[in-house]
Parts: C-alpha cells; sequence; structure tokens
C-alpha cells in the first residue's frame, strides 16, 4: 500500500450510497445484513428504506436463505456481511442461491489483508476461489468509488441470476478515468507506456492502484509496463487476456486474495486452454501463496505478503532480470 | 372435500409414492409415507393455488410425497412420476425448483428451506398478499443450527402468514432421533422462540384440516405470531412392513415388495 493517503473512498462506502440511490428508482431492491450494517454500509440503505432492510442477525445462513425467498417473490435482494462470513455459508449459498437461480445480490466487505488488524479471521482471503466456482454465479470486484457504482447499476439493471460482488474496507483512490464508457465484463487497460513494454500487470480492487504506482515507479527507471483491470472474474474476459497476452513475455496477475481461485487461476485457465494458439508466456501470481494471513497495518501487510507498489515493482524488476 | 375422500387421496398417494421408488430402485420411502397425510390436507384442502398459497418441502428427501401430490393434482403428468431420479428427469432425487419450477425451493441440503420459506413469507407481506406460506421440516432436519435461526427471526418479522410443519416420525438415518441427537422438548423450544404452536396426530386428517384451519383463522385476525404444528407421525406409515424401521429411511423397495407394499395400503 502506497505511503500517499488515497483521496477516493472505500468501496463499501460507495456501495452503501450507490444501493441507496438505486433503491429510490428500483422499489424491489431489498437489503439484509448480519449485524454488521455499520461496517458494510448497508446502514445508509437501512436510514432511508427502514421498511425494505432486513436487520437479520448474527444468523448468515438464514440471512443467505431468506434473500433466495424474498427473490423468489420479485424482490432484488443484496445480502451483505464480510466476504469471509458469506462463504462461511457456502452450503446455503451453493444450494439455496446457487442451484436454485436465485436473484441474489451477496455483497461481501473486508475483502483481503488490506483490512489489516483484525486479522485473518475478518478477511475475505478465499472467497473469489469460493463463489467462482458455484456454477453461473457472477463474481465482481471494484477497484474504486465509481467503479462500484457502474457495477452495482449493471448488477441491478442487467445481470440475472446470482452474483457476488467484493468490497473492501479500505479507501481506495480514484481511478476510474472520468467519462470513460463502462464495459461489464471486459478487462480494461488503466495504465499504459507510451515506449517499449517489458510486462503487463492484470491486477483487481485494491491491488490496481498498487499495480499503477508500481509501474509508475519502473517508469522512472527506464521500465515499461501497462496495467489492466479485471473488475469480473466471473465471467473473466479470456479473449482480452489472450489477445494481452500475446503481446508480451511476462504477465503479472495481482490480487488481495489468495493465489488459488482467484484472479492469477483465471488468467492462467485463460492461458492454458488457448495455449497452443500462441507463443508461451510466463505468469507471476502476486498474492496471498497458500498461507494464513495475519495482524498488522494494511501498508506493513501489502509490504509482506508482496503487493504493495514498491515489493510488486522490485519483483517485477527480479523477474525481467531473470528473463534477460 | 370431505375427510373420507382426502383419506382416499392420500392411500393413492401412498401408491404413487411406493411406485415411483420403485420404478427409480432408489429413494426414501420412510421419510416420504410420514408426510403423506400432511401433504394430502394441504395439497387437496387448505391450500389455495393459485391464489398465491405456496408450500416449501424443507426436508428435500420426501419429494416422492411432493411429486406425488403434484402428479395427483394434475400439475405434473401423472407417467411423469416414472422418470424420478433418471437421467433427464424434471424429477430429481431432492426438489430442484429451476427444472420444476412448481416447487418454490431446492432443497436437499437439510435446514434450508425453512430461511427460503421465511423469505417468502417476508416478500409476499411486503407486497401485501394474503397468501400463506407452509414449509414442511423434518425432526432430524431439527438438529441443524439453520433451523433455529429461523425459529428466532420469523417471529421477529412477525410472520403469521407462515406455517411450519415438524414431521415427528422418530427415526433418521443412523438411528432413532432421541439416540442420535435429541430435540426434546422440542414444542417448548418453538414456543420459547415466540411461535403459536399445535400438536397434532400427522395422520388423523381431521387433526391435520383443524390445525391448518386455526393457524389461517390467526392470520385472518391478524395475530403477529409464526404458527409451528407439531405432527406426530410413523415412519413408514401405511406400509406395515416399512412402519417405525429406520432401515426403510433411504431404500426403495424391490419389484416384490412394491407389490406387497400397495396390496397392503389398498386393503387398510
Amino acid at each position: 500500500m502506497s505511503s500517499k493517503k488515497p483521496t477516493g473512498k472505500a468501496t463499501r462506502q460507495a456501495f452503501g450510497e450507490a444501493i441507496t440511490r438505486l433503491g429510490e428508482k428500483y422499489p424491489h431492491i431489498v437489503v439484509l445484513d448480519a449485524d454488521l450494517s455499520k461496517s458494510t454500509k448497508s446502514e445508509i440503505f437501512a436510514k432511508k428504506f427502514p421498511e425494505r432492510f432486513f436487520e437479520m442477525g448474527i444468523a448468515e445462513a438464514n440471512m443467505i436463505g431468506t434473500a433466495a425467498g424474498l427473490s423468489f417473490t420479485g424482490k432484488l435482494p443484496f445480502a451483505c456481511s464480510f466476504g469471509c462470513f458469506l462463504t462461511g455459508r457456502y452450503d446455503t449459498i451453493r444450494l439455496s442461491v446457487g442451484y436454485a437461480q436465485a436473484n441474489v445480490r451477496l455483497v461481501g466487505t473486508h475483502a483481503g489483508i488490506g483490512i489489516g488488524d483484525d486479522g485473518y479471521s475478518q478477511m475475505g482471503l478465499e472467497d473469489i476461489s469460493l463463489m467462482r466456482s458455484i456454477p453461473t454465479m457472477g463474481v465482481f470486484q471494484p477497484m474504486d468509488a465509481r467503479e462500484t457504482e457502474l457495477i452495482l447499476e449493471y448488477l441491478v439493471k442487467d445481470w440475472k441470476g446470482p452474483a457476488y460482488l467484493r468490497l473492501t474496507r479500505q479507501n481506495l483512490p480514484d481511478l476510474f478515468p472520468p467519462g470513460k464508457d463502462f464495459c461489464p465484463c471486459k478487462l480494461m487497460q488503466i495504465h499504459s507506456h507510451t515506449g517499449e513494454i517489458s510486462a503487463v500487470c492484470i491486477a483487481t480492487g485494491a491491488t490496481v492502484s498498487e499495480a499503477v504506482q508500481a509501474a509508475q515507479i519502473l517508469s522512472g527507471r527506464g521500465i515499461g509496463i501497462s496495467v489492466w483491470n479485471a473488475h469480473s472474474l466471473k465471467p473473466f474476459d479470456d479473449q482480452s487476456l489472450l489477445e494481452i497476452a500475446s503481446h508480451t513475455k511476462l504477465l503479472i496477475s495481482i490480487e488481495d486474495h489468495s493465489v488459488i481461485g482467484g484472479l492469477g487461476t483465471c488468467v492462467a485457465e485463460a492461458l492454458a486452454k488457448n495455449a497452443r494458439d500462441f507463443k508461451p508466456v510466463r505468469l507471476v501470481k502476486l498474492g496471498v501463496q497458500d498461507v494464513f494471513a495475519e495482524s498488522g497495518s494494511a501498508t506493513e501487510l501489502y509490504e509482506k505478503f508482496g503487493i504493495s507498489a514498491a515489493s510488486i515493482a522490485r519483483r517485477i524488476q527480479h523477474e525481467l532480470g531473470g528473463m534477460a | 372435500m370431505s375427510d373420507e375422500k382426502l383419506k382416499t387421496i392420500a392411500k393413492e398417494l401412498r401408491i404413487l409414492i411406493i411406485e415411483m421408488l420403485s420404478e427409480a430402485s432408489s429413494g426414501h420411502p420412510g421419510g416420504s409415507l410420514s408426510t403423506v397425510d400432511i401433504m394430502t390436507v394441504l395439497w387437496f384442502h387448505e391450500m389455495r393455488r393459485p391464489n398465491g398459497d405456496r408450500f416449501i418441502l424443507s426436508k428435500g428427501h420426501a419429494a416422492p410425497a411432493l411429486y406425488a401430490a403434484l402428479a395427483k393434482c394434475g400439475l405434473i403428468n401423472i407417467e411423469e412420476i416414472k422418470t424420478l431420479r433418471k437421467l433427464n428427469s424434471r424429477l430429481q432425487g431432492h426438489p430442484d425448483r429451476v427444472r420444476l419450477p412448481i416447487v418454490e425451493a431446492s432443497t436437499g441440503s437439510l435446514g434450508q428451506g425453512l430461511s427460503v420459506a421465511q423469505g417468502i413469507a417476508m416478500g409476499t407481506k411486503m407486497s401485501g398478499e394474503k397468501s400463506r406460506i407452509y414449509c414442511v421440516i423434518g425432526d432430524g432436519e431439527s438438529q441443524e443450527g439453520q433451523i433455529w435461526e429461523t425459529a428466532m427471526s420469523a417471529p421477529k418479522f412477525k410472520l403469521s402468514n407462515l406455517c411450519v410443519i415438524l414431521d415427528y416420525n422418530k427415526g433418521q438415518i443412523d438411528g432413532h432421533v432421541a439416540d442420535v441427537m435429541p430435540i426434546e422438548p422440542v414444542i417448548e423450544k418453538w414456543r420459547a422462540f415466540g411461535w403459536h404452536t399445535i400438536e397434532i396426530d400427522g395422520h388423523d386428517i381431521r387433526q391435520i384440516r383443524e390445525a391448518f384451519g386455526e393457524a389461517r383463522e390467526l392470520q385472518e385476525k391478524c395475530s403477529i405470531k409464526p404458527v409451528f404444528i407439531l405432527a406426530n407421525t410413523v415412519k413408514g406409515k401405511g406400509v406395515p412392513f416399512m412402519e417405525n424401521k429406520i432401515e426403510w429411511h433411504g431404500v426403495a423397495p424391490t419389484p416384490e415388495q412394491a407389490r406387497e407394499a400397495i396390496a397392503a395400503i389398498k386393503g387398510t
């Protein structure tokens, strides 16, 4: 995490504000929470629409099943908690929501080691992996406040069936280019370099800004890096990924999540499925490496687990040195 | 419909269950047969469909009893029951609302259907519907924590349109409920959680009918309590060689056993 204080909002805050705005226009939106509405920011909706907000207490399985039932009566329920507590009730998500094709939006906040001090028990670190393995479950993660609004609008207006939205506790800098069109489920280039490109970063959520800062650091050292943002982990934009991969020898996936089943796995799967169609590319998966995380400040943890801007830059330089 | 007519339908449903389980060569006769009289009163007397009353089978392994009721109602073709548990069938081993949309919830992992029923009850109540939501749960299923999460929450939301029926047949796969993991005192637990409770003989058509009548009347009188009906039942009810036999929880009858079972049902 950069030492610069991010100017933007936490994506959970952007969610709370945006769902409340959407709630005015879409009366079928209802929100459920499991005693974390102050943390997930669903309290903003609760204050505006108390009759459409259901406080379910610390009983996430019941909340998720209830959300499924509400969806069967034509409501569009958003069930909110920390990501790790939602996936803790995986069987209910799998059957009552997934298999039943319930039009439910699961909103998991406190993604990754970025939550800091509270430690591993509160960190959503396997949620992308678990949610992706449920058939038809959409998995989305915005990189900033604006993208949160855009994804949320898409999930209200266009998405059918179950979906998971992964949000941060911590503030994130504004990155979404003003006025740029939002292309749902597509990779988006967020940083480019005019000269030769030595490596391409694919990042998601909180790590997008780290990757952009890493690219800026490396640019100062004469190394060209481009950075792409993946707001949709499922469906994953294989097509764009392959196009990007065909122009580089080194791909770096960066995520505040386990490297098993998350963004790095999405990239690896896309490459492996199409391996015979293009020249080999090296993939380095940055993220939490099959270990349990721990307490600490977010800045310290991003450094220790190798997903801070400085550590990403060091790692890329190291990889490029090895390839020369 | 008269109680005599309902009793005749209950027999027909039991025969359909035996036929479909025998044809499928797998499935759960014990807990399907124990729910039959409850299902009969619900589907052929109590529920006002299509005016919005809804049924959720939380103990999904009793799916054959639900499919039998749907077939007898004409909501699925009677011939279709032969496809139970077979490839490409709408009649999955446990209810599947995507393949068979008349089923309200996809169940089979115990403890979940009641939460879904609660969500439906909340949604219909919000929309101002007067409909009633019925949910059958099992006694073994009552060992699931999620059941008690909903037991706690439904009174909070004043869901007098929600009626839970416990098919209390006292048996589960590993043995007697009282030995595997006791749930007693079960009616006191539900009452303590804030439910209006009624205890009945789950094979007495009149008692079942009156219990549902009482529950409906409470909603009409603007009660705020959801209703819990403890239905004392017999696992394998109606087939003497299956009654109260744990081993008939999840084993289908052979064709010969099926013939014997059907003869016994017809003879009662």
